[in-house]
């Protein structure tokens, strides 16, 4: 029986962690990472502790699965009516989420035993992880929507601090501000989205929230269905709003551009946040409120059609890149498109097959995904590259890394008996049954995804020979054996009765595995990696004939279809030169060139005793005097009762 | 009894009055005491000052109703009593070779003086004294780098400004007793009416409130005053003279301006925007550490009218947490740019660069307090900025709140530009050195770092304020 203390403690035990090494960690020295590792291993044993207990013993009443909520303390009241608590939910999809959250975390501390090695700040790199680790489990646990708020800007704030690791580097910098300025841009949304839900609701915990809002003879629920602004119900903004701030965290098109740039971080980061868990924060965040969104027709759609067009989009794109962080980049971005479409179809058909398929998907994902981003981490730590271009028949010098790069391309391209391949499989089945094109689109998307990651593989593993000269192994056993036991996981998740566990309405959903239904998918799959084998096991000028011949859509996807360039025209063209040049301008021209006796708007230059600012004073009293007229003006016409 | 009451309900000006008159007995006597004792001493009577206004809070009127306490009052006063002491700790560096420290004191108690008249008016004329008390001596101690052009500059532009407020905000005081007959607090919700001559005068004394708090367009003072005053002074300026006003504004409209809510309401909801978005666009492009802090600091009172619109008591008690938050956040940011500016007159975003390299411990003061002033947990704005909004959008008005929201991303956008100056940029020049404090700007700055980490995870402290908080 588990205890509510080891659900606390699988919070609080990696921010100790992140206090220890803040604090002290210069005093470990070399030793901060086993510091790192040892904290990780014990927060991954409570998890599963308590992850355990719920599945196993005291998460269902009578078969069913019932939210938990073991801690919570009512941190203060704000009004009357609303209260702000502090707690921890366990349900399904919490229990899961920390599993699946610490022990990656711990693979990525393991292996930066050995890939950070001889790193200067690598207490301060420790701390960082153990920081985004402890904000990470405390957004999934968080029982209530301020409570996840709070945690998910933290995870904002320590990816920060992780992808400007290395801050000698102005591209890790930039990359960092952008990531950051990007989901604070896209959070900014999910704010509103609170400010309306909560203000409905009456209430910010998860559960009293759904509750009221679904129940439609409650007042609640009437209110903000009847609330409208620009002809759109308040509940539809609600949603909207809040998964675009889920959008953003998981680089879902257009707020997507960040999460390729992001790849300037550590590589074993990139596989902890950018892979397995921060990105996967915006299902998560739709899968909590989900009774919320299958209420609502019109966010379901959005969040459909937005997981759709990520999916096709950054598969295409992928095929195109040659960092082989960015190819891997555009494929988490292109699989968290698969999440959410599912996601979007979860409250359809069987018992919500989708919203079982979506999870299932995430859970599968993060094993393969990361163990894809520790591979690159040490084929990058043995090359010193990142482009494909240096690469070629590594198999040779690496053997471990080949084979669990190997099992994971496998599995990424779905074929069985590989863990990908019974969690799209359920994804695709999902869209067969809503609807054909959604299906064609999703199985053309799933062939893109075999091309381009054999692809990735054959040019890093086989293509030529190579001659590597004063290299230093494969790397340390702390690197080999997270790739292992993550190889082990992406052969084996896919046989976990997922649907047991995570359903839609807390009974158990059966899953099964159609073999008729299974043979486009592997076919199209195996005709992706014939293709790139063609293409790229050898070396030949067929990519390049092809390149030729595709032409401008080549080019297109290459430049990532030009968002990047279409946001710096916004931003740089119409946002700078439409409002920033003017406010600069009236900045330089009336306030600073009051402050320097500079020239004045009017012209009038003359001497600096001359310009010494009476003038502007006298504007700044016009301005005031001209606010209060407006003012007045504007209030008596539509305010004055009666004369006086 | 008259008299013992008087004694514990003005109690916090009485001591107050005590410190003034102590130091200009000092002043005039015939020794003379280094400036290092001078401020040992100051910093002491500070702090007595700070603590002896937890003693006993009361509730009572006084000559009849012109001056009312109660604990709400009480708690403003100690915010102010807590920024002044941390702005005087952190003034250290520059004082102590100042040939004048007596005088900087006089003055600047004098102000704080007159805003707790202010704050504790029950009668507009009370209020005025109380402004006026406030303003004047202020405009002195702008001037008080006595040796640079740009601080008189600043002093005569205050003084200016705030004498053509204070005649328009006196304007509108008469028309209101023209219309009324009164001017007492507890009479005049029920003698308004809204007629046309009453908005008037709302506007006008709005008008007055708004060039006190830097709300657009009344705030063209602000960038300027605070660019040439000692960086202590606009420290004050930006924390404790913004602070008493926003708190005497609340009380104006939440309890004397009720009946003309839906005007005020629009007014609120005008300047607001147009304060957050002027001020935050305006300090995007900023170089200089003062002046991005005086944008920013405009543009913070914007957030604090969303929170006034709220027109609720969960509304008046955001905007006095947020204030109390605030104070430690701008203080742990002007409390750096003070001690950076005595002791290397360096100002500008550029000589910030590699700071962390040579100054680990001023670069988190600064980093927490931008956090914090960006609403980005788990420093204490966040809390702050959050409740502000929820309050805000009690009332429904998405435009505002969306606004309200965008803003906080433009915001974040420059203070992260100077975060980043500090932390990751490489110097390309030579680097601020490691700069040695005293431990009184230790203090001063320990405090607002601890304040701003911790203050959002004691919940008591914003329900204690909600309890005591004025009603709408």
């Amino acid at each position: 029986m588990p205890h509510p203390l080891h659900t606390a403690l699988v919070v609080l035990l990696p921010l100790a962690g992140f206090v220890l090494l803040g604090l002290f960690g210069k005093r470990f020295g070399s030793k901060a990472g086993l510091v790192g590792v040892l904290v990780l291993a014990l927060t991954t044993i409570f998890a599963s502790m308590t992850a355990g207990g719920y599945f196993f013993s005291n998460g269902t009443v009578s078969g069913v699965f019932r939210p938990l909520k073991d801690l919570s303390f009512t941190w203060l009241a704000f009004s009357p009516n609303i209260k702000i608590e502090i707690g921890t939910l366990l349900d399904p999809i919490s229990a899961m989420m920390i599993v699946v959250v610490s022990f990656v975390s711990l693979m990525v501390h393991l292996f930066s035993l050995g890939y950070m090695k001889g790193e200067e700040r690598l207490h301060a790199y420790y701390a960082y992880l153990s920081l985004f680790t402890f904000s990470m489990l405390g957004l999934v646990l968080s029982s209530n929507i301020f409570q996840i708020y709070m945690f998910w800007e933290l995870v904002g704030v320590s990816s920060y601090l992780l992808i400007g690791f290395y801050f000698q580097k102005p591209s890790a910098v930039a990359a960092a501000k952008k990531a950051f300025i990007v989901t604070r841009f896209a959070d900014l949304g999910f704010l509103i989205g609170i400010l309306v839900l909560s203000y409905y609701a009456e209430t910010l915990d998860f559960g009293t929230l759904i509750q009221r809002l679904t129940d439609t003879q409650s007042s609640y629920s009437v209110g903000i269905t009847a609330g409208s602004f620009m002809g759109i119900s308040a509940l539809t903004w609600g949603l909207v709003l809040v998964f675009a701030g889920g959008a953003g965290k998981s680089a879902m098109f257009p707020l997507h551009i960040w999460l390729p740039d992001a790849m300037e971080g550590p590589t074993p980061v990139s596989a902890l946040i950018h892979a397995a868990t921060m990105v996967v924060a915006g299902v998560f965040l739709v899968a909590r409120l989900f009774p919320l969104y299958a209420f609502n027709e019109v966010a379901l759609k959005v969040v459909t059609m937005t997981g759709l067009i990520s999916a096709m989009f950054a598969a295409v794109i992928a095929c195109t890149q040659t960092d082989i962080k960015r190819v891997l980049a555009y494929s988490t971005m292109s699989q968290i498109g698969y999440m959410m479409f599912a996601l979007g179809l979860g409250a359809k058909g069987e018992y919500g097959l989708g919203y079982t398929a979506s999870l299932f998907h995430l859970f599968t994902h993060a094993f393969f995904k990361s163990l894809l981003f520790l591979g690159a981490g040490a084929i990058i730590h043995l090359v010193h590259s990142n482009d494909m271009k240096d690469m070629g028949g590594l198999r040779k010098f690496m053997p471990i890394t080949h084979i669990s790069f190997l099992v994971a391309c496998l599995a990424i391209a779905g074929i069985p008996p590989f863990a990908g391949f019974f969690s799209k499989e359920e994804i695709l089945s999902t869209a067969y049954h809503d609807s054909f094109i959604f299906y064609l689109l999703l199985l053309l998307t799933s062939g893109l995804t075999a091309f381009y990651m054999f692809r990735l593989y054959f040019s890093i593993f086989w293509r030529r020979e190579a001659h590597l000269h004063g290299h230093h192994g494969e790397g340390t056993m702390t690197m080999k054996l997270p790739l292992i036991v993550l190889m082990l996981c992406a052969v084996l998740a896919g046989f976990v009765p997922f649907g047991h566990f995570v359903s839609y309405n807390g009974q158990p959903l059966e899953m099964h595995v159609d073999l008729l239904f299974s043979i486009a998918p592997v076919l199209i799959a195996l005709a992706g990696i014939g293709l790139a084998g063609w293409l790229y096991k050898s070396e030949n000028d067929r990519p390049h004939s092809l390149a030729t011949a595709m032409g401008g859509f080549y080019q297109a996807a290459y430049r990532k279809f030009y968002i990047d360039e279409l946001y710096l025209f916004v931003t740089k063209k119409i946002l700078f030169n439409l409002v920033g040049r003017p406010a600069a301008w009236i900045d330089r021209h009336i306030v600073n060139g009051a402050m320097n006796g500079l020239a004045s708007v009017t012209g009038s230059i003359s001497s600096a005793i001359k310009g010494l600012q009476s003038g502007k004073l006298q504007q700044y009293i016009l301005y005031f005097f001209a606010g209060i007229a407006l003012l007045t003006l504007l209030l008596i016409y539509r305010f004055a009762s009666m004369p006086v | 009894m008259m008299g013992t009451q008087f004694f514990w309900l003005a109690k916090q000006e009485l001591v107050l009055a005590l410190v003034i008159f102590l130091l200009l007995i000092i002043k005039t006597g015939s020794r003379t005491y280094s400036n290092t004792s001078v401020l040992n001493l100051v910093n002491a009577l500070l702090l007595v000052n700070f603590l002896a206004g937890f003693i006993a809070p009361a509730d009572g009127i006084l000559f009849n109703e012109m001056f009312h306490t109660n604990t709400l009052v009480t708690i403003e006063k100690n915010i102010l009593n807590l920024g002044t002491l941390i702005v005087s700790m952190q003034g250290y560096e520059w004082l102590k070779t100042h040939k004048h420290v007596i005088e900087f004191y006089v003055l600047l108690l004098s102000t704080l003086m007159g805003m707790f008249f202010m704050i504790s008016a029950g009668h507009l004329l009370m209020f005025y004294l109380g402004l006026e008390l406030a303003s004047i001596p202020l405009a002195a101690l702008a001037n008080f780098d006595l040796a640079k052009r740009q601080s008189s500059e600043a002093a005569f532009k205050y003084i200016i400004s705030s004498a053509f407020s204070s005649g328009l905000l006196l304007f509108g005081i008469s028309l209101l007793f023209g219309t009324t007959g009164s001017l007492l607090f507890s009479d005049l919700p029920a003698l308004l009416t809204g007629g046309p001559l009453q908005i008037f005068a709302l506007v006008l004394l709005i008008a007055g409130f708004a060039f006190k708090i830097s709300a657009v367009p009344f705030h063209w003072w602000t960038a300027d005053v605070y660019e040439g005053a000692p960086v202590t002074v606009s420290a004050y300026l930006s924390v404790v003279s913004k602070g008493a006003a926003v708190f005497v504004f609340v009380y104006f409209l939440y309890l004397v301006a009720k009946p003309m809510a839906a005007a005020w309401y629009t007014i609120l909801f005008i300047l607001g925007v147009l304060t957050m978005l002027i001020g935050n666009l305006f300090a995007v492009r900023q170089q200089s550490v003062k002046r991005l802090l005086a944008f920013s600091s405009i543009a913070q009172a914007g957030f604090i009218l969303v929170g006034i619109s709220g027109s609720s008591q969960a509304g008046s008690a955001s905007v006095v947490y947020f204030i109390l938050i605030y104070v430690l956040s701008n203080l742990g940011a002007f409390g750096v740019a003070s001690v950076v500016s005595a002791l290397s007159g360096k100002e500008s975003i550029n000589d910030y660069k590699g700071f962390y390299r040579t100054n680990p411990f001023l670069s988190w003061v600064m980093a927490i307090a931008l956090f914090s002033l960006a609403g980005i947990p788990p420093a204490a704005g966040f809390f702050g900025k959050f409740f502000l909004l929820f309050a805000g959008a009690g009332k429904g008005n998405y435009a505002l709140v969306i606004i309200a929201a965008l803003n906080m991303v433009i915001a974040f956008y420059y203070y992260l530009r100077l975060v980043r100056a500090m932390f990751f940029d490489r110097a390309d020049q030579e680097p601020i050195p490691s700069l040695d404090l005293n431990w009184y700007p230790k203090i001063g700055l320990g405090i607002c770092l601890v304040g701003t980490l911790l203050l959002g995870f004691f919940g008591h402290v914003y329900e204690h304020i909600y309890s005591i908080s004025i009603p709408f």
